[in-house]
């Protein structure tokens, strides 16, 4: 003890980190060592369902990936155009303009999404013998929509909000009407603010969209957990948990370079801005 | 009060550019303009001096509505503004207004600053905003900036662009609100300069300043405001030499 004492504190810090990193490993290894591979192998990679030909992978990606972005896609289009309403709304002098938007983004932010999808797929069209087009997808998709317009009707008008005033008056000094200044003026400069945040809401929407999986769809309009879901129950690898681990690793795929862009994004942001 | 007023005698010549009567304005409680008269007549340059707080850069900012008056008549070529009959966007686009902080809209070109609203607003054809652009450039000095950003621009550089696109509108008048206040003191010059040629070429002006000798040059009238009021105006050189009203004498024995 007395040599351990000796030593500077420096090297005493790094001689524990050092030590914790070694037990980690070791830890890890025994895990490695004691885990029963066979039966791992058996029901979370099965050779018959990650198999290039005849296995799962086909649709999963050619039908469950595709989807996936489609539907991702769409509900992102949709809820921006919405979010631009929603927020010009909540920046109105109207009152009653202001109101509704403020309620409106209120009340789908503080609903989970998957009851919004359950409520347009199952209540309104049994309420009102209203179909959405697109089907029981279709319905999903306006769910995602609404939920996501109130999402980002908050980060656009933060967006907004961030443009300097002066530019307003700038506009307004030569002329230009309050729709013109903003949508020549004022939006392309809160875009360029709020590219970062909506960039991440395309990825949290992107996964929103496994939610559709509670309401089924059509053979080849699945979305990629609902042909995850089905490949559990029937086909090469059906009982085990194979289809899952693969649909995860498609996500991971098309998720990961988005969350890097975003943070690529942000980085580039925070240097343009000093 | 050298000034005389002649719109009694010859209304169709005389109608001022900015005549401003009986102007109060309030933010909240406070009364920032306490019963302002005031007028320009075309072809004149009228510099408005004053400390910070005198309601100056407010009385410049009724002239065009960017702020709401509380009471009192703005008239811009002997027109009420304030009326509700009278389209604000129109009027505005005949009143060039140059800010402090330049305001140029900084995700478009220099040339795009200068066209956005000739298009928009004069509903000009792209070649012919873009040649009368190209000219207002020539004349402030940067033809040569065109496709620039206005973030590559210094600020005096940045201060003459907004001049150039103000001027694109081909306004009746200019308004410019302390329009050297932020700029570095070797790039006050150029743009100065810019703001004599204008008044050499008979452009009405108003201008709320600090640049005193760029008011005895140029302006043809002073105006000294202190706490919401007109304190004192007249020709140039007599306010700036012999100040009549103790709070003028002891303004300009700070800044002199």
């Amino acid at each position: 003890m007395r040599e351990v004492a000796a030593l500077k504190r420096t090297t005493r810090t790094r001689l524990w980190r050092y030590g914790t990193n070694v037990a980690i490993i070791l830890v890890l290894v025994a895990l490695g060592i004691a885990a029963d591979w066979g039966v791992i192998e058996q029901n979370f990679w099965n050779p018959l369902g990650v198999a290039l030909s005849d296995g799962n992978w086909g649709d999963l990606i050619t039908i469950g990936a595709v989807n996936t972005v489609k539907y991702t896609a769409i509900a992102f289009a949709g809820g921006l155009a919405l979010a631009v309403v929603l927020a010009l709304m909540r920046m109105s002098p109207i009152a009653t303009l202001n109101w509704i938007a403020t309620v409106y983004v209120e009340f789908f932010r503080g609903l989970p999404a998957l009851i919004v999808i359950l409520f347009m797929g199952f209540g309104v069209p049994i309420a009102f013998q209203w179909y959405p087009p697109g089907g029981l997808v279709g319905a999903g998709l306006l769910a995602l929509i609404m939920v996501a317009g109130a999402y980002m009707a908050e980060t656009l008008r933060a967006g907004i909000q961030a443009v300097p005033k002066g530019q307003t008056e700038a506009a307004r000094s030569l002329g230009m009407g309050p729709m013109s200044t903003m949508f020549k003026v004022v939006l392309p400069q809160a875009f360029r603010v709020v590219i970062p945040p909506l960039t991440n809401e395309f990825v949290l929407l992107i996964k929103d969209t496994a939610l559709l999986s509670v309401i089924g769809a059509e053979f080849n309009g699945r979305e990629l957990t609902t042909v995850a879901r089905d490949f559990q129950s029937s086909g090469p690898s059906s009982g085990t948990a194979t289809s899952l681990i693969q649909a995860a690793l498609l996500y991971l795929v098309i998720t990961i370079p988005l969350t890097q862009l975003v943070a690529w994004l942000e980085r580039r942001q925070r240097k343009a801005t000093r | 009060m050298t000034h005389s007023a002649t719109p009694e005698l010859l209304p169709e010549f005389a109608v001022p550019a900015i005549d401003v009567r009986g102007l109060h304005k309030y933010f909240g409680p406070n009364e920032v303009l306490k019963g302002i008269d005031f007028h320009v007549d075309p072809g004149q340059v009228v510099c408005v001096i004053g400390p910070s707080g005198s309601g100056k850069s407010t009385l410049l900012r009724c002239v065009n509505r960017l702020e709401e008056p509380t009471s009192g008549e703005i008239l811009i070529e002997g027109i009420d503004i304030c009326d509700p009959e009278v389209d604000v966007d129109d009027v505005r686009s005949r009143i060039g207004m140059v800010f402090q902080q330049f305001n140029l809209f900084p995700h478009l070109s220099v040339l795009r600053n200068l066209t956005l609203a000739q298009r928009t607003v004069r509903g000009r054809g792209k070649a012919e905003a873009v040649e009368i652009a190209r000219q207002n450039l020539a004349k402030v000095g940067l033809s040569e900036k065109e496709s620039a950003y206005p973030a590559h621009l210094s600020g005096g550089q940045q201060q003459r662009v907004a001049i150039a696109r103000a001027l694109s509108m081909n306004p009746d008048m200019m308004l410019f609100d302390e329009p050297t206040s932020a700029l570095d003191p070797e790039l006050v010059g150029d743009v100065l300069a810019v703001m004599k040629d204008l008044a050499s070429e008979g452009m009405t002006m108003m201008v709320v300043t600090h640049e005193m000798g760029f008011a005895r040059e140029v302006g043809n009238k002073l105006v000294f405001m202190d706490g919401g009021v007109v304190v004192e105006e007249g020709l140039p050189a007599d306010v700036l030499s012999e100040p009549q009203h103790e709070r003028t004498q002891a303004f300009l024995s700070k800044v002199l």
